[in-house]
């Protein structure tokens, strides 16, 4: 047993303490907090600046429509069009908004004049005001009062809610639960072959480096298996412990000093949000409050948890068989040979994201949930929808058998083969292997 | 005392017999060769006595007891595949190494530094393995193998890719753990290089044990009654040829060299008396064969040549 953690702490100190690990480790979190910060930093920055705007409106449709907003504010000239478009470009910076007078129609098109090009928040403004203007006169103009239209405008709000076999009902948010959905499936997958190519290529250092036959005078070949498996598995958790501190640290750094308090209670323009997220623009358009609805509206503690074992279990499983397959063979062509239909299951799975959620509770998710092959990645797609306590521990259950006959026979397939140098392996072979004593 | 027994072992894979009915007898404070061509079985052989593989049939008795998992920690073994992690520094591998044969990180550290002083070679314990040169990392290797204080050390192929220098320094630093009580294997299927520190043989050839014994006994039993004699004389030797056969008769400088062979019961003295009076005789010895040519004719009789 002593020696089993010795292989473990060799295992895990000597990646730990590599440059790339290193380098993933900080890499990672800056990835992170750059697709929670930025987003917000942006729709902040751009909405900074203040920009003025010439009105010149040769239909006079228009006049004091534009109202003046936050950072953007409108002013109207009457003069010649080449005389104002020169004034308000060079002279004050300002944009010009030139709005011809249409020879038959109602006037539907304007041009924006800018030395700078105007952002999204500005033109959508102004094409919503042009568009309300116009439409009232039509309205008008057809006898009908704008007012009625209006009052007679209703928003639906549609509430997804979830009723599990106790009754109890839960809110639930189709388009968050997703994107969490995917989100983790794919970082299983992810990290099962991540990690489990550094068994696969631990065990072939060992093996080409000749440095096996050494140790496994020591200790037996299992224990050398096993130890390797386990060493890489807690370097894995130790990155995800690190990943999400770090995270935090720097989501929570650069709130405090980049950005001010004021960030949190940061609104973006209700047009911009709506363009971002159009799901959310009747909860309002705060992004820091998308968040905390996401966070709502999932069991985020089982999910966690879920996450951790599922990888765990997935990496375990996949992880011995590709120290088999690391075992046995000598060259990466035989290791591409082995690696595809292994990956296969894992494969599979991911490609069959869109059915799982859009219909997470349908037979074929159910299963692929429970067989360990593809539970992983399924059942942590399947999770955010809800799923029974008893199939989540029954899955779980199965990941354990799964990954226990795997390993058995993962030890027996690597034992023989760590000492067989320049032979051809096929099915054939492992399977002699396999059924040796 | 008998440090190690095998008794009748035999080991079969899918397509072969790698072993059959082998035993060896390897007495303490002894040097014992085990020898055979390449695929006799020697490695499976040597790899049952570490545990790494499994016998079928048969024994393996260390210091008068049957073998226990727990023995490995006696033995020193240095496989005929043998390697280092490259990327990992000298002394941290060398403690791993030491700590996996189940020695504290004080001793192997400790011993580890008296090994790097006898070998002068301490300045290497922060470097990487990848920059050592091929005979540097055997001499680490050597040195992990005898760590432990093993009372069993086994060498599978020990010269392989070593220069002729550290084969000497290999012998000397044997020899010594021997004179310290500890027992020595050798596997190799280069005769040379083993002939002259073995005390005892056993010669595997097709799975099977076709010789064993004391290495002077097997030489005696095989000698051809062959003599070599360095003499001055105008002219070559003339001798009777229904008494002596002469292999060989040729002029080497200002001297001749002959190689005779008595083919009746006479005894060198009888060889010399006829030679005295043809010659000056310079030098006079027997020839025994070397264990190649033990080895050569035994395995060819078994193979049938």
């Amino acid at each position: 047993m002593n020696k089993i953690l010795l292989i473990i702490q060799r295992e895990y100190l000597t990646r730990v303490r590599k440059k790339s690990f290193i380098i993933m480790t900080i890499v990672g979190p800056l990835l992170m907090a750059a697709m929670i910060i930025l987003p917000a930093f942006l729709a902040k920055w751009s909405e900074n600046t203040d920009r003025k705007v010439a009105v010149l409106d040769e239909t006079g449709w228009f006049f004091e429509k534009f109202k003046n907003e936050d950072h953007l504010s409108f002013y109207y000239v009457f003069g010649d069009f080449d005389k104002e478009k020169e004034e308000a470009l060079s002279k004050r910076g300002d944009l010009l908004l030139f709005i011809p007078l249409p020879e038959l129609n109602v006037p539907v098109s304007a041009e924006l004049y800018a030395n700078k090009q105007a952002g999204l928040n500005v033109t959508s403004y102004i094409k919503s005001v042009m568009k309300q203007t116009v439409e009232n006169k039509k309205l008008l103009a057809s006898g009908i009062d704008p007012d009625i239209i209006k009052s007679s405008k209703v928003d639906i709000n549609l509430v997804n809610i979830k009723v599990d076999e106790a009754g109890i009902e839960k809110k639930s948010n189709t388009e968050v639960e997703v994107g969490l959905s995917i989100f983790a499936g794919l970082m299983i997958y992810f990290f099962i072959f991540m990690f489990g190519a550094q068994v696969l290529k631990g065990v072939i250092e060992e093996k080409s480096n000749r440095i096996v036959e050494v140790i496994i005078s020591s200790v037996k070949p299992f224990q050398l298996m096993t130890g390797k498996i386990v060493g890489i598995a807690m370097v894995g958790l130790t990155q995800f412990l690190l990943w999400i501190i770090l995270t935090l640290i720097i989501v929570g750094m650069v709130q405090l000093f980049f950005m001010g308090s004021d960030m949190a209670s940061m609104q973006l323009p209700e047009a911009q949000a709506g363009l971002l997220n159009p799901a959310t623009q009747s909860e309002g358009s705060n992004p820091m409050m998308i968040v905390t609805d996401i966070l709502g509206s999932i069991n985020l503690p089982v999910m966690a948890i879920s996450f951790i074992l599922y990888f765990l279990g997935g990496y375990l499983m996949y992880a011995s068989l590709f120290a088999a397959i690391g075992g046995a063979v000598d060259n990466d062509a035989d290791t591409q040979q082995f690696m595809f239909p292994v990956s296969i299951p894992l494969i599979f799975a991911v490609a069959m994201s869109g059915v799982i959620v859009n219909q997470p509770d349908s037979t074929l998710a159910i299963w692929m949930s429970m067989i360990p092959f593809t539970s992983p990645i399924t059942m942590i797609m399947r999770i955010p929808f809800g799923v029974p306590f008893w199939e989540l521990g029954l899955s779980l259950l199965l990941l354990v058998v799964g990954f226990t006959l795997t390993t058995w026979m993962a030890g027996k397939i690597y034992k023989t083969g760590i000492l067989m140098y320049g032979k051809k392996i096929t099915y054939r072979t492992l399977w002699t292997w396999l059924s040796a004593r | 005392m008998i440090t190690l027994e095998a008794r009748n072992i035999t080991k079969s894979y899918a397509s072969h017999t790698a072993l059959d009915d082998v035993s060896i007898e390897v007495p303490e404070k002894s040097i014992f060769g085990l020898l055979g061509p390449n695929g006799a079985g020697k490695t499976t052989l040597i790899r049952i006595i570490n545990m790494i593989a499994v016998k079928d049939v048969g024994e393996i008795w260390l210091n008068g007891k049957p073998m226990q998992p727990s023995d490995a920690a006696h033995i020193g073994y240095l496989p005929e595949e043998r390697g280092l992690y490259k990327k990992m520094k000298v002394g941290e591998q060398a403690v791993y190494l030491a700590r996996l044969k189940g020695m504290s990180h004080h001793d192997a550290k400790t011993k580890l530094r008296w090994w790097f002083e006898k070998f002068e070679i301490g300045g290497w314990w922060n470097k990487k393995v990848e920059d050592l040169s091929k005979g540097m990392q055997q001499k680490i290797q050597f040195i992990v193998t005898v760590l432990h204080d093993p009372r069993l050390l086994i060498f599978d192929e020990p010269f392989s890719g070593f220069d002729p220098i550290n084969v000497n320094l290999l012998k000397t630093e044997i020899l010594r753990l021997r004179e310290e009580g500890a027992t020595v294997i050798f596997s190799t299927h280069n005769m040379a290089s083993v002939e002259e520190i073995c005390d005892r043989i056993t010669l595997i050839n097709q799975s099977k044990n076709i010789l064993s014994g004391d290495i002077h006994q097997i030489k005696q039993s095989f000698k051809t009654h062959t003599y070599q004699i360095r003499y001055q004389a105008p002219r070559n030797l003339l001798l009777p040829a229904n008494k002596f056969e002469v292999v060989n008769d040729m002029k080497k400088g200002d001297y001749q060299e002959a190689q005779i062979k008595i083919l009746t019961n006479d005894t060198a003295n009888v060889l010399l008396q006829q030679v005295m009076q043809q010659a000056e005789i310079l030098g006079f010895n027997e020839l025994l064969p070397s264990l190649n040519d033990i080895f050569i004719s035994e395995v060819g009789n078994n193979n049938g040549l």
